[in-house]
C-alpha cells in the first residue's frame, strides 16, 4: 500500500512531467515511434500479403513468420541491432525491432484474409469477367478487411510493448521511466511507470476495440484474435 | 600503454575475443560454465512458469466452460494481462516479489494463462454435442465424462496453447534481466553494456535454439497424447 501511495505522489508530481525525462516527453516519444512504425510497417507488410494472398502463393511462409518473430526475443534483437552500425544512428535499433516484430502479425493476418475469400464469390467475380487487379481491390481487399484489420490492431498492441522494452536497450519511450527507476533504486517511480505504460497499452487496445465495435458491418471483425 | 610493449604476447592476444567478432569458438570454451548457468536459469524459469500456469488455467477453462457467466470476466480479465507489456508487468509486481526469481515466474505465469485458458476453453467448446451425449448415455457422471471424454478432446487445442506459450515465455524471459533473473537474457544485458558481441549473439542464438527445441520437444508429446489424430494427419 505504502508502495501504491508512493506512485501516486511520483505521478501527481507536477516536476515529474516536464522537461526531457520528463512524462509528456516520453509519452509523445511512445506514440510517435509507435504510430510512425506502424505506418512504416502497413506499408512493407500489406502489399506483400495482399499480392501472395491473391496469387495464393508463399503462404507457408506469410503464416510460419509470426511463429519464427515469437521464438525472437525482442530484447536480443534491440542489444544485436544496437551493437552494429545501426546502433550509431539514435532511436535507428529501437525502428528497425519495432518494424521487425511489426511486420509478422500484419502478414500472417492479411494474407490468412486474402485466402479465407470465399472462393465461390472469387469465381463469380472472375466470370463476371473481372480482371486480376480487379477481383483484388473490389472483392478480396473488402472481404478480407476485418482480418487485416485484426493484424493491425495486434501489429499496434505488440508495438507498444517492443518500444517498451526499447527502453532497456536505450531507446526512447515510456519505458525509460521505469528502467531509470530502476537505476535510481526508487519502487516508486518504477511502478509509476509501469502503470503508465500499461495504461497506454490498455487505451491502444481500447481504441481499437471502440473502431471496431462502431465500424460498419463489412469492416468489422467476427471475433477479436 | 608503454608496459604492454614489453609483453605485446601477454597483454594483446591476436583472438577473437580481443577483436571482439560476433562469432567466437574461443568465447564457447572459455565461458561454458556461465552460458550453462544462464541456460539452466532460463529453462528453470521458463519451465517452472508454464506449469504453474497450467496448473491455473485447466480449472479456470473448465469453470468458464461450466458456468456461461465465468466466461466473460475470465476471458476479458486475461485479455487485459496480456495487452500489458512485459517491462510494465515485471515493474508493476516489483512491490509484491522484490528483485528475485518469483517476480519474473509471477509475470510470465499470467502471460501463460492467458493463452492457455483461451487455448483450452475453445478446446473445450469444440467438443461435439452428440459426443457428450453419448457418454452420458452410457451412464457417464459429470466429473468421468469431463476427465475421460472432455479434456482428452481439448487436448490438441490445448497443447497448441502450450506451445504458443512456451515458445513466449523462453522469449520473454530475457526482459527478467532488468531484475537480474533473465537467464540468457542476463549475458545480453552485461554484453550489452560492455559492448561484447559474442557474448550477445551466442546467447540470444540460444535463446532461439531453447524456443525451437521446446516447441519439437510438445509437438512429440502432443503425438503421444493424442494416438489418434496420428492416423487422420499421416
Amino acid at each position: 500500500m505504502k508502495t501504491l501511495s508512493d506512485a501516486w505522489d511520483w505521478l501527481t508530481d507536477p516536476a515529474h512531467w516536464s522537461g526531457g525525462d520528463g512524462v509528456w516527453h516520453r509519452l509523445t516519444e511512445h506514440l510517435l515511434l509507435t504510430v510512425v512504425c506502424l505506418v512504416i510497417s502497413c506499408l512493407i507488410a500489406l502489399p506483400v500479403a495482399l499480392v501472395l494472398g491473391h496469387l495464393g502463393k508463399g503462404g507457408a511462409l506469410a503464416v510460419n513468420i509470426s511463429n519464427v518473430g515469437r521464438a525472437v526475443p525482442t530484447f536480443a534483437v534491440l542489444v544485436l541491432l544496437l551493437l552494429t552500425p545501426i546502433g550509431k544512428w539514435g532511436q535507428g535499433p529501437t525502428i528497425v525491432a519495432l518494424v521487425l516484430f511489426a511486420v509478422p502479425p500484419l502478414l500472417t493476418n492479411a494474407y490468412v484474409g486474402m485466402r479465407e475469400v470465399d472462393r465461390s464469390v472469387v469465381q463469380a467475380a472472375r466470370g463476371m469477367g473481372m480482371t486480376g487487379s480487379q477481383m483484388l481491390w473490389r472483392v478480396e481487399l473488402p472481404l478480407a478487411l476485418p482480418m487485416i484489420l485484426n493484424g493491425v490492431r495486434i501489429a499496434a498492441v505488440q508495438l507498444v510493448a517492443t518500444a517498451t522494452i526499447a527502453a532497456l536497450a536505450g531507446g526512447g519511450g515510456l519505458g525509460r521511466i521505469i528502467t531509470a527507476g530502476f537505476n535510481l533504486a526508487s519502487t516508486a517511480q518504477v511502478v509509476a511507470g509501469a502503470v503508465l505504460v500499461a495504461a497506454f497499452a490498455l487505451i491502444v487496445e481500447g481504441l481499437f476495440e471502440l473502431a471496431e465495435r462502431l465500424a460498419p458491418g463489412w469492416a468489422r471483425g467476427r471475433s477479436a484474435a | 600503454m608503454n608496459g604492454q610493449v614489453t609483453a605485446p604476447q601477454v597483454t594483446a592476444p591476436d583472438d577473437c575475443l580481443a577483436r571482439n567478432e560476433w562469432i567466437c569458438g574461443k568465447y564457447l570454451t572459455t565461458r561454458s560454465e556461465i552460458l550453462m548457468d544462464a541456460v539452466l536459469q532460463h529453462l528453470e524459469i521458463t519451465a517452472v512458469s508454464v506449469l504453474i500456469g497450467l496448473v491455473l488455467a485447466v480449472p479456470l477453462a473448465v469453470a468458464a466452460r461450466r458456468w456461461n457467466w465465468a466466461a466473460g470476466p475470465v476471458l476479458g480479465l486475461t485479455t487485459v494481462l496480456y495487452t500489458i507489456p512485459s517491462l510494465a508487468m515485471f515493474s508493476l509486481l516489483l512491490p509484491v516479489y522484490g528483485l528475485s526469481a518469483a517476480l519474473v515466474v509471477a509475470g510470465l505465469v499470467l502471460y501463460s494463462l492467458t493463452l492457455l485458458v483461451r487455448n483450452i476453453l475453445a478446446g473445450l467448446r469444440a467438443v461435439p454435442e452428440e459426443t457428450r451425449q453419448a457418454a452420458r448415455g452410457m451412464g457417464y457422471g459429470p466429473i468421468r465424462l469431463l476427465l475421460t471424454v472432455e479434456l482428452p478432446l481439448a487436448v490438441p487445442a490445448a497443447m497448441a496453447g502450450l506451445r504458443i506459450a512456451t515458445v513466449s515465455a523462453v522469449s520473454l524471459v530475457t526482459v527478467g534481466a532488468i531484475v537480474g533473473y533473465g537467464g540468457l537474457g542476463n549475458l545480453i544485458y552485461a554484453g550489452m553494456n560492455t559492448y561484447f558481441k559474442a557474448q550477445v549473439l551466442t546467447a540470444s542464438v540460444l535463446c532461439v535454439v531453447i524456443a525451437i527445441a521446446a516447441d519439437l520437444l510438445l509437438l512429440g508429446v502432443q503425438r503421444l497424447l493424442t494416438p489418434w489424430q496420428r492416423g487422420a494427419r499421416g
